[in-house]
């Protein structure tokens, strides 16, 4: 018996992708489920919490959509460079530039907490956009003008960011001595539903934020960007053969800046919703890996926009779900283990496995 | 078992299937020790799938292989070089970074772990003097010409004691002289007993220097085995596309127009860094073709980027009176300057998108496909269908991704987007590279059409058959520089082409 | 501000480095990138120390390291070669993959203390003043062997037989491929062996440089500055045990900036205020960025560059090659 690999020569059906994207995901809670039990865990029960405490009433689903709504940025942020083959792993750090970026408004202050609301927020959203976009234009403009490589520059600038944020929490804005800035005046918050429980009772505790409506407006944008405009096209060319790209008169280095800017913009996007909807301060915890789950959103979307949306309320539950299970590392493992098993399952988009007995009779399917 | 043992090779009933293709079918092949032995067929025939199979690359699904009287099944291409066969692949095998030396020690097992490189230099050096291969062991592979470069591989193989060697469209990349050299080292290779398979899509080189001759069409025997002596260009011709073939195309005459391309001493380096065009000076009018002619690597590829805005250089390239050299590639798609590239699958296409996608990607601020900041994929793929229709694309549908189609019909993608833009200059590089007869037509006839609508065409070619029916002047370009133009296409010279080829100055 | 200690140290923890980079040179001639660096590094140092605590020995503990790095590297070869996915995402995948994993068996580890391996110092060559400090005394023992590691790997792979198809398989694997040396099985052996220096190297943090278990701290991204530090080494050991030592020193050196109260006869601005430091510990990942532009410009200025396989899967071809 052996493994054949053959090139596969007719279309999969159009279900197929979805399908593999299911299959990685539940085989990757199953060898994690076992993972757990052999360290001594009860996978089963663990689920079941899991479950009950993401999905399983109106304010444990709110909870788990606040935090879909920052990994649906950092997912478009990724899918947006990954179009491209721009391996932009900074979107971490891109999210921190975006919330100091947005921070920057109220803590400076560049407004008085007396500022209308309405002026506030779309002020600090331009202003996040700005930071993240700054910070992926540095990464674009090197890989443009030195061809350093993106990937190493976008994940050591995480780095570079993280330390950034901490100088400013721990000295210019600290509050009090802690390592957090101070609260936000309440102009800097982003509209919850649990504000309105005066008028709805059933809103009460719900901190369901105006993110999420942003959040599906950028899929909106996204989408239309990628799918239907003259810049997608130039993006997905560049991705699939930079040289047709070239000799189709496409300019290859001032897209390579932009996507990185865009995709930066967007990550930045997450950490602004993050410190105006959520922590209403900065401080090192505004992020348990948004920019990296990010990625993995992307790759198990399949670089589709809209995708991203489901997949983002799986691992925004995935994330709820580390703060409660130890060890603290299962999510992170699960993580790897879906996106391994995404990647390996591409293998059925382009090749037919066949399982040959003595290289005649062919026993497995497709 | 007496008769077998005069031969060296025998195939028997050989299938091979690839997915969706049945490349081999019940193929027989024998090859008799000294003889030299041609395999004949059209691109895509299967020739090269059936001697990886020999070689020991593939492994066939059905048949047998003898050698020297054995039954062989080779898994791997070690054994088939253990029982002396060795392959000169067309797209040769060697590994630029390294040295002669290095590539022909590559794979063998009895070299020590710590290698006395003077000592196999040594060796190298008096083997390439037995056959007079010359070539210096120390160079490094992308130092050398590629006649230089095909006979490394040929020492590769006669290192590794080959008594069979496969040729795989061995002349394809050589100058006419060059061409006489390699037959008179086949010869001597066989006066020592060696047996040679050559494989052609070529009529005249194969009636020249084979023996016999066996001819595949779309994977199935036509021919096996039988002497030259019995055999005529006509006949064979027939045998390798099963229908009569024209030998020549009908170009009706045209008077040109205007200059519309004008090129004055540009010089340009190419990818490593070395000059590959040296003051070079051209100039095509509107409605003639003009053809370069030369041994690969000698400019050619350079010579169309530097006027398609792909390479940077110096000097003068004009179009219609503008200035072209350095401006970005954009300029000269707007000015009507169409570009049939080299490489259709690396530069001319983008495999995962689909045929609609291709025939867009010069065109998708434009009006129609263009609307604002949007495409309008809907006209786009309206436009797609026309074109499909309209050149014989054959394919499911126009969402069919570039990388699923066939070299011939992905080439007519290429065509047919270039030819819709109306160009005033279309730069062709080896167009017809790799395509059966029947693409072949239709590309060249394609080619003639524009020139008959007015556009000034440089045709690129290494094939010389088809720079002599095609062009209406012929250049010969070596070492990035023009060593002559033949004005008079159709009474050419072709010894005194090739001795240009080969870079000697004829008046 | 001793500069005998800040090279001291530069030469220990650039040791980590220096074993990590040259098993990704090893993997990235062969073609095969694997960003998976810094997730290997975790897996052999969490394994490295949990072996060690329940053997009581150090010196298995390293063993297991090597293996638990090679074990997960396994997965990325499998993806890569027979499955021909995208490298960098299997290798980011590993990285997640390593970093939950040694999370998650990791737990517990931090509190109990596992033996580690005592420092050496060579006799003699100890003695020479100055060098003698630097390179030869105190050091772990796995630092004598990275000055082994440097030359052995160039000669193995600029002047050896198998070096020298190690270098074709990441050129041209077809070349290799038809004069029947198998591919798959060469990229295997060079991505696992990749794969055990990695883990290696985390061994050496947490049972050698710096022991202890710190779940993700313990590497802290020194597996991703030596994925950079390949480029910068352009494939070569030389280079990268030269850029791995400087930056094992330059990183040392950023940090004892915070000491001294005068600086160069001014007052340190560091010294007074501590929350400077941040920008201090910004400084190694810009000088990584630095190094890149530096290396990726002399690359592109004498036309060397990365294999030129590197990140293409290689595929047999159906209808000739």
């Amino acid at each position: 018996m052996r493994l054949e690999i053959e090139k596969r020569v007719d279309d999969l059906p159009w279900w197929a992708p979805a399908a593999l994207s299911v299959g990685a995901v539940v085989l990757a809670f199953v060898v994690g489920g076992i993972i757990f039990k052999l360290i001594g865990g009860e996978p089963i029960r663990v689920f079941g919490f899991f479950i009950r405490n993401t999905f399983g009433s109106w304010p444990a689903f709110s909870d788990t959509l606040v935090k879909a709504t920052p990994l649906i940025f950092t997912g478009l942020a990724c899918t947006v460079a990954f179009k491209m083959k721009m391996w932009n792993i900074g979107a971490e750090g891109q999210l921190f530039m975006g919330a100091w970026f947005a921070s920057f408004v109220v803590l400076f202050p560049l407004v008085s907490p007396e500022t209308s609301r309405w002026i506030v927020i779309p002020l600090m959203m331009i202003f996040g956009m700005v930071g993240g976009g700054i910070y992926g234009f540095i990464p674009g403009w090197l890989k443009a003008r030195y061809n350093v490589n993106e990937i190493i520059t976008t994940l050591m600038l995480n780095y570079v960011a993280f330390e950034w944020v901490n100088y400013w929490i721990f000295d210019q804005w600290s509050d009090a001595g802690f390592q957090m800035s101070p609260t936000f005046a309440k102009n800097a918050w982003l509209p919850r539903l649990t504000d309105y429980a005066r008028q709805f009772r059933a809103f009460s505790g719900i901190t369901l934020h105006l993110g999420v409506i942003i959040a599906l407006i950028a899929v909106v944008i996204v989408w239309w960007l990628l799918s239907k405009s003259q810049w997608g096209f130039e993006v997905k060319l560049i991705g699939d053969n930079p040289d047709a790209a070239r000799y189709s008169g496409v300019h290859i280095k001032r897209n390579i800046i932009l996507v990185l800017m865009v995709s930066g913009a967007l990550a930045g996007l997450a950490g602004m919703i993050e410190v105006t909807g959520v922590v209403h301060r900065l401080q090192q915890q505004i992020s348990p890996g948004y920019g990296f789950t990010g990625i993995i959103v992307a790759w198990l979307a399949k670089l589709n926009p809209v995708a991203v949306i489901l997949v983002s309320i799986l691992f925004g539950a995935l994330i709820i779900a580390s703060r409660e299970i130890q060890p603290a590392g299962i999510s992170q493992m699960l993580q790897g283990l879906i996106l391994f098993f995404i990647i390996s399952s591409e293998v059925f988009t382009r090749y037919k496995v066949k399982l040959v007995r003595n290289s005649a009779a062919v026993v497995g399917a497709d | 078992m007496e008769e077998k043992e005069a031969l060296a090779v025998e195939m028997r009933n050989i299938t091979i299937k690839f997915p969706g293709v049945l490349a081999n079918d019940n193929v027989n092949l024998t090859l008799k020790k000294g003889e030299i032995h041609a395999l004949l067929g059209e691109n895509g025939a299967g020739k090269s799938t059936l001697m990886n199979c020999l070689a020991g690359i593939n492994r066939p699904n059905a048949g047998e292989i003898w050698v020297d009287g054995q039954l062989q099944s080779f898994s791997s291409p070690k054994d088939a070089i253990k029982s002396g066969i060795g392959m000169v692949h067309q797209h040769f095998m060697l590994v630029p970074t390294q040295t002669v030396t290095e590539n022909i020690l590559l794979g063998l097992d009895n070299v020590g772990f710590f290698m006395n490189m003077r000592k196999y230099e040594q060796e190298i050096r008096e083997l390439a003097d037995q056959y007079s291969l010359h070539v210096d062991p120390e160079a490094y592979i992308w130092q050398l010409s590629v006649g230089e470069q095909q006979r490394v591989e040929i020492l590769k193989m006669l290192y590794r004691g080959a008594n069979i060697l496969i040729m795989d469209e061995p002349t394809a990349v050589l100058a006419p002289q060059e061409i006489e050299g390699l037959m008179d080292t086949l010869r001597a290779m066989t006066e020592r007993g060696k047996s040679i398979i050559f494989i052609s899509h070529k009529l005249n080189e194969v009636k020249s220097i084979a023996d016999r001759v066996t001819v595949l069409r779309k994977g199935k025997l036509t021919a096996e085995g039988l002497p030259m002596d019995d055999m005529d260009r006509k006949k064979l011709a027939e045998l390798m596309v099963g229908r009569t073939v024209l030998f020549t195309v009908f170009k009706e005459e045209n008077e040109p127009g205007d200059v519309v391309l004008d090129v004055q001493g540009v010089s340009a380096l190419n990818k490593r860094g070395v000059p590959a065009l040296r003051e070079l000076s051209l100039q095509v009018r509107a409605g003639e073709i003009l053809g370069i002619a030369g041994v690969s690597g000698n400019g050619q590829s350079e010579l169309a980027e530097v006027i398609t805005g792909l390479r940077e250089c110096t000097g003068s390239i004009t179009v219609n009176g503008e200035q072209m050299a350095n401006a970005h590639p954009l300029k000269a798609i707007e000015r009507g300057v169409a570009h049939i590239p080299e490489d259709r699958n690396k530069v001319g296409s983008s495999p995962n998108l689909s045929i609609t996608e291709n025939t867009i990607i010069k065109d998708y601020k434009e009006d129609p496909i263009g609307e604002g900041w949007q495409i309008n994929f809907l006209k786009a793929a309206e436009r797609a269908s026309g074109l499909k229709d309209k050149y014989d694309i054959l394919a499911p549908n126009v969402e069919t991704m570039a990388r699923k189609l066939s070299g011939g019909n992905l080439q007519k993608v290429i065509l047919a987007r270039e030819i819709t833009t109306q160009p005033k200059l279309m730069i062709a590089v080896q167009p017809t590279r790799g395509l059966d007869i029947g693409a072949i037509e239709s590309i060249q006839n394609l080619l003639l059409e524009q020139r008959k609508n007015g556009t000034a065409i440089l045709l690129i070619s290494e094939e010389l058959d088809e720079l002599v029916s095609l062009s209406d002047r012929l250049s010969v370009i070596h070492e990035g520089k023009i060593m002559g133009t033949i004005e008079d296409v159709e009474n050419a010279n072709i010894e005194e082409i090739g001795l240009m080829m080969t870079g000697e100055k004829v008046s | 501000m001793d500069p005998i200690i800040i090279l001291h140290a530069g030469i220990a923890t650039g040791t980590v480095l220096l074993f990590a980079c040259i098993g990704a040179i090893f993997n990235e001639r062969a073609g095969i990138l694997n960003l998976g660096v810094e997730g290997m590094m975790l897996i052999g140092a969490m394994a490295g120390y949990s072996v060690a605590l329940s053997t009581g020995s150090a010196w298995v503990g390293m063993i297991a390291a090597f293996i638990a790095g090679g074990l997960l590297s396994v997965a990325h070869a499998v993806v890569t070669i027979h499955f021909q996915a995208d490298q960098v995402v299997s290798g980011l995948s590993l990285t997640f993959l390593g970093t939950g994993l040694s999370t998650v068996l990791g737990e517990g580890l931090s509190s109990q203390a596992a033996p580690t391996i005592s420092d050496v110092t060579i006799p003699l060559l100890g003695n020479i003043p100055f060098i003698g400090s630097v390179f030869f005394e105190n050091h772990s023992p796995l630092v004598y062997l990275g000055y082994l590691l440097i030359p052995a790997a160039w000669f193995y792979i600029f002047r050896t037989r198998p070096g020298m198809t190690l270098r074709a398989i990441g050129e041209k694997p077809e070349a290799a491929d038809v004069l029947g040396i198998s591919v798959y099985r060469q990229r295997y052996a060079y991505v696992i062996f990749g794969g055990c220096m990695a883990g290696l190297a985390g061994g050496i943090i947490s049972l050698s440089v710096s022991p202890g278990w710190y779940s993700v701290q313990t590497t802290s991204g020194q597996g991703w500055i030596a994925v950079g530090l390949v480029i910068f080494a352009q494939w070569n050991p030389v280079r990268a045990a030269i850029g791995s030592f400087l930056f094992g020193a330059l990183r040392r050196g950023i940090l004892d900036l915070q000491g001294p109260a005068t600086l160069f006869g001014f007052d340190n601005p560091l010294f007074i205020n501590a929350n400077l430091g941040f920008f201090l510990k910004m400084l190694p990942f810009i000088l990584i960025i630095l190094a890149l532009v530096i290396g990726s410009n002399q690359a592109r200025r004498k036309r060397l560059g990365a294999p030129a396989a590197l990140g293409v899967p290689y595929i047999r071809g159906e209808r000739g090659l």
